[in-house]
């Protein structure tokens, strides 16, 4: 057969055959049993051509509601952010995209110094001693973040707050499962972990106190308080982050977590449906040699120039198997590096300043909707995200947002019963005051 | 370098300089709108303490010299489109471009995971049309999609064995059994779920010993993990007696398909009694790996595991495409969403750019090319296994290693030749072991040239070694201290 990725000729064929000393390719598959032997070909869609398979591909696609036509309203734990043209152009380099763990450092020294660099501004934005070379996204790391608290203090309770993203909340309980660890949800109170029920629930069986901050309703927990309850309890402080806000938020580090993770979508990862984001892992020093996944440390050659390589493998499932500290393999290489550039892009100023401008324009959208007369639930510190108490049937609110080129926010009432007729509303930095003046003017002449 | 010299560092001259030593105040490398809002001051919005003091060491650079930077970097790294890369049990297959073009379509890399699910039907549609063609390709009855990689979709798929067997009032059922040449995320990955392993023994022809797993089964088995071809890219030929084996006890036959490249259009898992897969989309399905990820890691499963899929589960009903939450046996959730949708948006084109007879063409030439290097290699290295490999084949370096030159010395003299190596070390029941995939993708020249490079190698090893054992001599960078690495880890910069 003929294809454009198939450099096989007949010739070719003919003559390896020989080499091998086989007459056809059949025989060559003549240890797999008759009885598993699967004849003929996959009732598959024929193959299509490149032209006529990117339209068909192009039309799918355009039946789908994009964030570059609507206005997205829409976060939750994924945003629309401001992504730098040049991230693409440096994730495209397929020197990058298309190497494989970079096992071989004398080869792969583009790879490990990116990852290197990733690493460190992980570090500097959380406040953290260390940081991996990335997870699968913020919800398995907040899990596995619970997994490496449980083995390091030898306990089997994880407590996780109320206000941490429900789908996170899920993985959490998926992973603790697994290791038979028990699972805990801390009521919220105003929109924020309530600190007297934490402090009736923890106990000396506490391995972990999981927050997030910002947390689930764009509220910045006062961790403060969480730290003091927690490390009294001897527990570890997991801290669950959006790594944009802390362009401007102190860091969770300063104020004493133990273990710090989230996602880097924010950092000029697309939407994407969802995936693939970029889980990030910080800890502090005492936890080095528990962290999951790869870790790319500085050294130097033979002649003494810098180089890096994996290091610390003694933890990872391909030397320790059934002992390593987490199964994961394969990470988010190609989107740590398109965050790497894009905090990059952005830089000390940029990311300080694009994190300003989400806390303004969320600031500005709450007085607006207040304005309106809409009740916006939770009066403390927000990020960029608020609840807004709509006063109508929010899927029907939706469809109308939608002919108005509006994607609206997020029906809380879809994981709390309590927080029915609640909308979970985002204003990032690309949001335009005509954008939030339009939704507050939509979501207004829609009310009950 | 001048940098350096300014700050007073002690540093080689030939240090790739870090992007923090490039960076200058004042310089930078984005575009903001203004802000079209009234300013507010920050301090009556986060009050007492939340106001970060230090910013962020980030870089302060330009957008040239962002792309100057990654481009040095990018020279310093070796992808499949610099050249061969025979990595065993990574299938680094050429990555169609066209996939890249797809993914990046505003209409699937520009949609958030909770719209109105009326506003993705087309990402949905994409979704399910993989499951389709997955099911059909492996053979079970329903896949998903959740997964985020190989080692989450095994973690996956044992959550979900472990739940059948629970369902089933089976809490005896403690061990997951892998045979000794098994990948390390099939031990890991059990242990994660809260099984015991327990290790099956290979026999003398490199399969797994029928012996040794009829005694290692019992009423406590949960499950077998195998990867067929296994490891040593040999075809576990007693497939069917290993599947009534374990079935016989009551356990779950788990496919890792790690190697699948080598078997598709020839034997489908569902066929030989496996009861779950996990696929890795970024290998047999051209993800691409993106130096060491994103992947993506769907699991099929037979109809008596369905429902405990992870939810939600993508269902077609007469008004369009829906995620099912309702579903009561489900072990929950593994993943926020629904997975690596940009990873499944091009394993898709790309099997829509193969059809049926492409994909058993890649099967066909993958291993036809595998034996062909396998037969000229044969003379010159130990082959532990002598027959038909599959897509993969493993060879031992002991008679070099006799004359004092060991595998990794061969491996790195082979990047002078501007190749990677194949995987060295692995499987762990081969001495010095070199596992080497072509896949379908590479021409007879290229095999060729890496043939006649490794037969000029084997050379050197009983002439030259200590060309060898040096090497390599052309690379940016010579081979790394790891010992102090590890002992003294510097897992960032900082500025001192």
């Amino acid at each position: 057969m003929k294809h454009r990725y198939l450099p096989m000729t007949e010739q070719d064929q003919k003559d390896m055959l020989d080499t091998i000393g086989v007459s056809s390719i059949d025989e060559l598959f003549s240890d797999i049993p008759e009885k598993v032997r699967f004849k003929g070909e996959y009732n598959i869609k024929p193959a299509k051509s490149e032209s006529s398979l990117l339209k068909e591909l192009s039309q799918m696609a355009a039946k789908n509601a994009d964030n570059k036509t609507y206005a997205s309203f829409l976060g939750a734990g994924v945003y629309d952010h401001y992504k730098p043209i040049i991230v693409d152009h440096v994730i495209s380099r397929s020197e990058f995209y298309t190497a494989y763990t970079p096992y071989q450092p004398e080869i792969s020294q583009g790879e490990l110094q990116a990852i290197f660099e990733f690493q460190t501004m992980i570090c500097e934005l959380t406040g953290m001693d260390l940081a991996n070379s990335s997870m699968y996204d913020g919800g398995t790391a907040l899990a596995e973040a619970g997994m490496l608290a449980a083995g390091h203090t030898k306990r089997k309770k994880l407590l996780i707050s109320g206000a941490v993203n429900p789908e996170s909340q899920d993985v959490v309980r998926m992973y603790a499962l697994g290791q038979s660890i028990e699972v805990v949800q801390i009521p919220t109170k105003d929109g924020v972990t309530d600190i007297d029920a934490l402090n009736e629930l923890i106990d000396d069986n506490t391995a972990a106190v999981l927050v997030q901050y910002p947390n689930f309703y764009g509220q910045v927990e006062d961790l403060r308080k969480v730290e003091t309850v927690t490390h009294e309890a001897k527990a570890l402080m997991v801290v669950s982050s959006n790594p944009l806000s802390l362009g401007i938020l102190t860091s969770p580090g300063k104020l004493g977590a133990d273990i710090v993770v989230g996602d880097a979508q924010p950092f000029g990862i697309s939407e994407s449906f969802g995936g693939p984001h970029c889980g990030y892992f910080a800890v502090t020093t005492k936890l080095m040699r528990k962290v999951p996944g790869r870790l790319v440390g500085e050294t130097t050659d033979e002649v003494g120039r810098r180089g890096f390589v994996l290091t610390l493998q003694a933890r990872e499932q391909h030397i320790r198997r059934d002992k390593a500290t987490s199964n994961i393999c394969s990470n988010q290489a190609l989107n740590a590096l398109a965050a790497s550039v894009a905090m990059t892009a952005l830089g000390k100023k940029g990311v300080q300043e694009i994190a300003t401008q989400n806390i303004l324009k969320t600031n500005y959208a709450k007085k607006a909707f207040e304005a309106q007369g809409f009740e916006v639930v939770y009066q403390g510190p927000h990020f960029n995200e608020i609840v807004v108490k709509a006063d109508t049937d929010i899927t029907v609110l939706t469809k109308e947002l939608l002919k108005k080129g509006i994607i609206g926010g997020f029906d809380l009432g879809k994981v709390d019963d309590k927080l029915a007729g609640h909308v979970l509303i985002a204003v990032t930095e690309q949001r335009t005051k005509e954008e939030i003046d339009a939704l507050v003017q939509e979501m207004g002449s829609f009310r009950a | 370098m001048r940098l350096c010299k300014k700050w007073g560092l002690s540093v080689h001259k030939d240090n790739q300089p870090l992007i923090f030593e490039i960076t200058k105040e004042g310089r930078v490398g984005y575009s903001l709108p203004e802000l079209d809002i009234p300013e507010v001051d920050l301090t009556s919005l986060l009050p007492d303490g939340l106001l970060r003091e230090e910013l962020a060491e980030l870089p302060e650079v330009s957008e040239l010299d962002i792309m100057r930077h990654y481009t040095a970097l990018s020279k310093r790294n070796h992808g499949v489109d610099s050249g061969f890369y025979p990595l065993g049990s990574c299938t680094m297959k050429y990555n169609p471009k066209i996939n890249e073009s797809v993914a990046r379509f505003p209409g699937f890399a520009n949609i958030h995971p909770l719209q109105d699910e009326e506003t993705v039907q087309g990402a949905m549609e994409l979704m399910y049309d993989l499951q389709e063609h997955l099911i059909e390709i492996t053979g079970m009855d329903e896949v998903t999609l959740q997964p985020a990689a190989g080692a989450h979709g095994e973690w996956t798929a044992l959550m979900m064995i472990r739940a059948f067997h629970e369902a089933n009032g089976d809490t005896q059922r403690t061990k997951v059994i892998v045979p000794d040449s098994a990948h390390g995320t099939n031990p890991a990955s059990a242990t994660v779920a809260g099984f015991d392993t327990i290790t099956v023994k290979s026999d003398e022809n490199g399969l797994v010993d029928l012996e040794d797993l009829k005694r290692v089964v019992g009423d406590d088995t949960a499950a077998l993990m195998l990867t067929n071809p296994n490891t040593l890219g040999l075809f576990e030929e007693n497939i069917l007696e290993m599947a009534s084996i374990i079935h016989g006890v009551g356990g779950k036959l788990y496919y890792d398909g790690a190697n699948l490249n080598a078997v598709m259009s020839k034997a489908r898992p569902g066929d030989m009694g496996f009861d779950c897969v996990h696929l890795n989309l970024h290998k047999t399905f051209t993800g691409p790996h993106g130096g060491g990820g994103p992947g993506s890691g769907p699991v099929g499963v037979k109809k008596d595991l369905i429902p405990f899929l992870p939810k939600p589960v993508l269902v077609k009903t007469e008004e369009g495409y829906e995620f099912d939450y309702n579903r009561p046996k489900s072990i929950g959730r593994v993943k926020p969403f629904y997975g690596n949708f940009g990873i499944n948006v091009r394993a898709y084109t790309y099997i829509r750019s193969m059809g049926p007879d492409g994909l058993k063409a890649i099967t066909e030439y993958a291993v036809l090319n595998a034996n062909y290097m396998m037969r000229r290699l044969q003379p010159h290295f130990d082959l532990p296994y002598d027959r038909h490999c599959k897509h993969e084949f493993v060879l031992s370096g002991r008679r070099q290693k006799k004359l004092g030159v060991r595998t990794l010395d061969m491996a790195k003299r082979l990047l002078d030749f501007g190749y990677h190596p194949p995987t060295i070390y692995f499987p762990l029941n081969v001495e010095e072991a070199m596992m080497i995939e072509p896949t379908e993708t590479e021409s007879k020249e290229t095999l060729d040239a890496f043939i006649d490079a490794m037969i000029q190698i084997a050379k050197e090893v009983e002439e030259t070694p200590e060309i060898v054992q040096q090497a390599p001599h052309t690379t940016v960078i010579k081979r790394l201290d790891e010992t102090k690495a590890a002992r003294t880890p510097v897992l960032r910069y900082k500025k001192d």
